[in-house]
């Protein structure tokens, strides 16, 4: 089999075949569906491996399939999709297992495992994609893998939760099927290249040029969350945790941002884009986002709905990083895909270890439950902290790049009191949350306290992974700059946007 | 003086649209199914006309077939019209 | 020899429904074999046409002008297999749905000849052959829209009839005019003489006017959602995916083979405006029905606005490769509904069967009493929102792609709009089934009489997007 033609391909399939044959299995078979998740992800995971040397070597992956004439679903591997493909399957791995603790006996298990495969394919898929086209039908694949997972529970909140996400995330579907389209009849087939493709157009199409922008970062915006189109993702919240988590840290949301990366630089062009005025938009709506998340985050009681906002507010930390030019700031917002992902995943699952485990749900109801659950509050911490940027955990990486990158751009007049502002905040909405946890008296009884079993103070499945990503998250800060880092991959990226 | 051809063809055309506008503005079924019939009726008869080509020549014989082929159309259209609107009566019991 | 599986693909229907009257208590082995077998014949077809090119037939040795040819290219295989495997599935669907004789001995013949006239009205190239099949599929459509004998479906058979009879009158004037002026039936024939002149835009019109009452293009469309919502599943399948395609592809056989000459950019308008009308009517309809069939019908109306919102946008092109690639889009939308609605309607049947009527506010807890079921329909919505990878995703990715190269916005904004709608109504269906979680999970193991549905819709929603690549180049050499 010749690896570079198929390896792409195959990433995808890895878990799609899986998730497809889960729709058909009984309930009941539980060691079969465990079995078809696991070896699905860590098929992935050892594809992935192989992906990351060949890159590294310079090997071409590329799996082309001809759709219709002059429209090709394509995937490649370049720096910026081993990235995001990487972080994807990496917690896609850490959150199966997370998700078959926590659904252990609930109902519809076939069914969610297998639309959270879908998922991922579509996740997977969107990362690698080579051109617009493909983009846009992984984009629109990775809604409809979702909704079902969001209306999981199937009460009357779920649904209307379920609703209004379709609503935005179908909407901003079309919008960005309409730029898609507009600009494949303006610029013919859009591939995806470093440095980006359309500054070869002529003059006269740059009027145009602007209002697919628009139009394609108004798409991709309701998936980042940018305000004004976040409303759907608090709403989102009622989801399972696994499916929060998940949709937070690596599928829907970073879908978007991804989006606005790879529109930026690899289809305008950083230096283009910023030519047409395009950039100073984008980084005001990324800024209002960013301060406008922290606040609502403020008053939330709800934790989740408090991590829903703060994953509003820290998404566009990528959109910023994108608008702002220069490549130190480049660096910044690409590092902080992989590094917002790993500190939110963290805190999600932390959050559905508290509601699992205790019943507990609200940040009111939190005092002394470091106490009770010392490892899962310890994770919650790291990610809190990283959040807010505090050494040595991933988050202060991002924010001294971003700042950094504002300076040279000669933006620091704007960027730097938004980052300032922002971080207060993150410390004004996680600290309580801190304090709580660890220095307030623990209550006599729990909302709903499951019986204890096993060593830990919750089951395995869910006590390990946000240990395990906390510690990724830590590693991600502390080792910044060893070979093979996120860092170390942002500024290979930066380096091939900026040199070509 | 106008011509045979021609004016059996301008009968069949009044036909047609005779029975085209009582189609449309008959409330009765039976009535409606009666006038498609004429218009029906009305095409035939203009087929038939042109296929009339003068007194010396034998007539086009595929019109002729056409149109025999169209009047069994239209019998068993017919036949199925009225089983149908039957049904429907002995359904109201009237 | 190559020729005779052309014949087949009339003759074998015809021969069964023979053989299905005379012997009613084997009439369904009769029926299957039939179906399977026309389908096979229907695939030969389409590998012929692909290694040879397009092929004729003249029946009984006549040639055309006298006798009557049939003749199949690329375009009219395509259908041919479309028609065959929605047959064939609708087929399977169909013996497991009527369970008495006597409705079994009523229903195959019947199905059958529908069969033959839908194989047959594809394969003419025959104006007066093509009126014999139209009322042939007519009659055989009407009868089997009645057959459940309640009242409502025979209000709504007869109404059909009707309408039917007056489309097919109205195009048969067209028909002999066109005899009058050129002196012959044959298409390719009177293709090459024809010129701008009033006889033969008096012709254009009657024809077209008779064949868009028939496929129900808004305004005309008010007798479609009560003739379909009301017969059985298998039947409202091939009436929605099949007959009223017919009158569409008669339409656009017509105006691109046929009447090439009289066309200027902006006659395509006459077909665009009724289509984007009948785009936004049709699904806000849709979105308002309270029952699942009434919903799919209506659905049907939004989706054939699209196909004529298509042609009108692809007159306007000048001949070349945009042109040929709109084209494309054009079948291979109308292909993915075909499948995407027979697979809906068949999946709306079961669930009137299971829970005894097909009311939307009804469907609660659907998503785990009918787990399959619902997979099915949420395909086929796919399909019908044009999301990927369904065929139609690809369709309107050209019909937009030509719209914004025309710098035609308003058709934009009817396509956006009406896929928003679409999305919404099929939605609506989905949000029922996932809602209400207290039923207990019924195990997963497909009816056989799921399977037929699931298959159509996941043809439509996947095969017809992932797997069309190669047939798009040829359709374009078409035309």
């Amino acid at each position: 089999m010749n690896l570079s033609s198929t390896l792409p391909g195959l990433i995808v399939a890895s878990s799609l075949l899986p998730g497809l044959v889960i729709f058909f299995l009984r309930e009941g078979s539980q060691f079969t569906r465990t079995l078809l998740n696991l070896g699905g992800a860590f098929a992935k995971l050892v594809l992935v491996g192989i992906m990351i040397w060949g890159v590294f070597h310079e090997k071409v992956y590329a799996t082309r399939w001809t759709l219709a004439p002059g429209l090709e679903l394509a995937l490649h591997a370049d720096a910026l999709s081993v990235l995001f493909v990487t972080l994807s399957t990496i917690l896609w791995f850490v959150t199966t297992l997370y998700a078959i603790g926590y659904l252990e006996h609930s109902p519809k298990r076939s069914r969610f495992f297998g639309f959270f495969s879908l998922c991922v394919s579509a996740t997977v898929g969107l990362a690698l994609a080579a051109n617009l086209f493909t983009f846009v039908i992984f984009y629109e694949l990775l809604t409809l893998a979702t909704y079902p997972l969001v209306a999981h529970r199937g009460n009357t909140e779920a649904i209307r939760g379920a609703r209004i996400y379709l609503v935005y995330t179908l909407g901003g579907g079309l919008a960005l099927l309409l730029g898609a389209v507009w600009l494949h009849a303006v610029a013919g087939p859009v591939t995806f290249v470093e440095g980006g493709v359309l500054s070869r157009l002529p003059e006269q199409t740059y009027s145009q040029l602007k209002w697919i922008f628009v139009l394609l970062v108004l798409g991709l915006g309701v998936k980042a969350a940018l305000v004004p189109l976040h409303g759907w993702l608090p709403q989102a919240m009622v989801a399972p945790a696994p499916v929060s988590a998940l949709l937070h840290a690596v599928a829907v949301v970073k879908a978007g941002a991804f989006g606005i990366v790879r529109v930026v630089y690899d289809v305008y062009g950083v230096e283009f884009a910023a030519d047409l005025n395009l950039l100073l938009p984008l980084g005001v709506m990324a800024a209002v986002t960013i301060i406008y998340g922290s606040i609502k985050a403020l008053s939330q009681d709800n934790l989740k709905k408090r991590l829903a906002y703060s994953t509003v507010s820290q998404v566009s930390y990528i959109a910023l990083g994108t608008a702002t030019l220069g490549p130190i700031a480049t660096i910044g917002g690409v590092v902080h895909l992989v590094h917002q992902g790993v500190m939110k995943i963290t805190l999600f699952f932390a959050a559905g270890n508290y509601a699992e485990t205790l019943g507990v749900h609200k940040v009111s109801e939190m005092n002394g439950i470091g106490r009770r659950m010392p490892g899962t509050t310890l994770a919650f911490t790291v990610g809190a902290l990283g959040m807010i940027g505090i050494p040595p955990v991933a988050g202060y990486v991002t924010k001294w790049y971003l700042g950094l990158g504002a300076l040279e751009a000669g933006a620091a007049a704007w960027v730097l009191p938004v980052l300032i502002i922002s971080s207060l905040l993150n410390a004004a909405y996680f600290l309580p949350v801190l304090y709580r946890a660890w220095f307030l008296e623990a209550p006599v009884d729990w909302p709903n306290e499951h019986p204890r079993t096993g060593w830990f103070e919750t089951t395995g499945a869910l006590f390990w992974p946000p240990v395990a990503t906390a510690v990724l998250a830590l590693a991600a800060g502390l080792f910044a700059a060893a070979p093979y880092s996120p860092l170390e991959w942002a500024e290979l990226i930066a380096e091939r946007e900026y040199l070509r | 003086m106008i011509d045979t051809g021609v004016l059996y063809g301008l009968t069949g055309v009044a036909l047609a649209a005779m029975g085209f506008r009582a189609t449309l503005l008959e409330p009765e079924v039976i009535r409606k199914l009666l006038a498609i019939n004429i218009m029906g009726v009305g095409i035939f008869l203009l087929m038939i006309a042109t296929a009339y080509t003068g007194p010396d020549t034998a007539a086009d014989p595929v019109l002729h077939a056409l149109v025999l082929t169209g009047i069994v159309v239209a019998v068993s259209a017919t036949a199925l019209g009225l089983a149908l609107e039957r049904r429907r009566r002995d359904k109201d019991g009237s | 020899m190559e020729v005779d599986v052309l014949v087949l693909s009339v003759a074998l229907p015809l021969c069964g429904a023979l053989i299905a009257v005379a012997w009613p208590r084997r009439c369904e082995v009769v029926g299957m074999l039939t179906a399977f077998a026309v389908s096979v014949a229907a695939v030969l077809t389409l590998v012929q046409v692909l290694v040879v090119g397009a092929l004729q037939h003249e029946m009984g040795g006549w040639t055309p002008g006298l006798g009557i040819a049939l003749r199949v290219d690329i375009l009219s295989a395509v259908f041919l297999v479309l028609v065959g495997l929605v047959v064939l599935a609708s087929s399977v669907y169909a013996t497991g749905y009527f369970g008495q004789p006597r409705e079994k001995a009523h229903f195959w013949p019947m199905w059958l000849l529908l069969l033959a006239a839908l194989n047959a009205l594809v394969l003419s190239s025959d104006l007066f052959n093509v009126y014999v099949t139209l009322e042939l599929l007519g009659l055989t459509a009407v009868s089997l829209a009645a057959l459940s004998g309640q009242r409502a479906a025979i209000d709504a058979a007869l109404r059909y009839l009707l309408v039917g009879l007056l489309g097919s009158m109205v195009y048969l004037a067209g028909v002999a005019l066109l005899y009058l002026g050129y002196g012959t039936l044959d298409l390719p024939a009177i293709a090459t003489q024809i010129e701008s002149e009033p006889i033969a835009w008096l012709a254009l019109c009657l024809m077209t006017g008779g064949l868009l009452l028939k496929t129900a293009l808004f305004p005309l469309h008010f007798w479609l959602p009560p003739a379909h919502a009301n017969a059985p599943a298998p039947v409202s399948a091939v009436l929605s995916a099949l007959v009223v395609k017919a009158g569409f592809y008669l339409v656009m056989r017509l105006w691109i083979d046929l009447f090439p000459a009289l066309l200027t950019p902006s006659t395509g308008l006459l077909l665009g405006i009724p289509g984007a009308a009948a785009v936004l009517w049709g699904s806000w309809q849709a979105f308002k029905a309270e029952r699942l069939k009434l919903l799919a019908a209506y659905s049907t109306v939004a989706q054939l606005g699209y196909l004529f919102l298509g042609l009108a946008l692809l007159f306007q092109l000048a001949p070349g490769p945009t042109r040929d690639v709109l084209f494309g889009g054009i079948v291979l939308m109308a292909l993915t509904h075909g499948f995407a609605k027979a697979g809906l309607f068949l999946a709306a049947g079961m669930v009137q069967k299971r829970s005894g009527n097909d009311q939307i506010s009804n469907l609660g807890g659907m998503a785990q009493r009918m787990p399959v079921t619902t997979f099915t329909i949420a395909l086929a919505g796919v399909a019908l929102i044009g999301l990927p990878p369904s065929g139609a995703f690809l369709g309107k990715w050209q019909l937009l792609s030509s719209a914004l190269g025309l710098g035609q916005w308003l058709w934009v904004i009817v396509v956006a709009t009406g896929s928003m709608l679409a999305a919404a109504y099929v939605f609506r269906v989905l949000e029922r089934a996932f809602a209400g979680s207290s039923q207990p999970d019924a195990p997963v193991a497909i009816a056989r009489e799921e399977w037929p549905a699931l298959l159509l819709s996941a043809i439509a929603a996947v095969l017809l997007g992932v797997g069309s690549g190669w047939l798009w180049p040829l359709l374009g050499n078409d035309i």
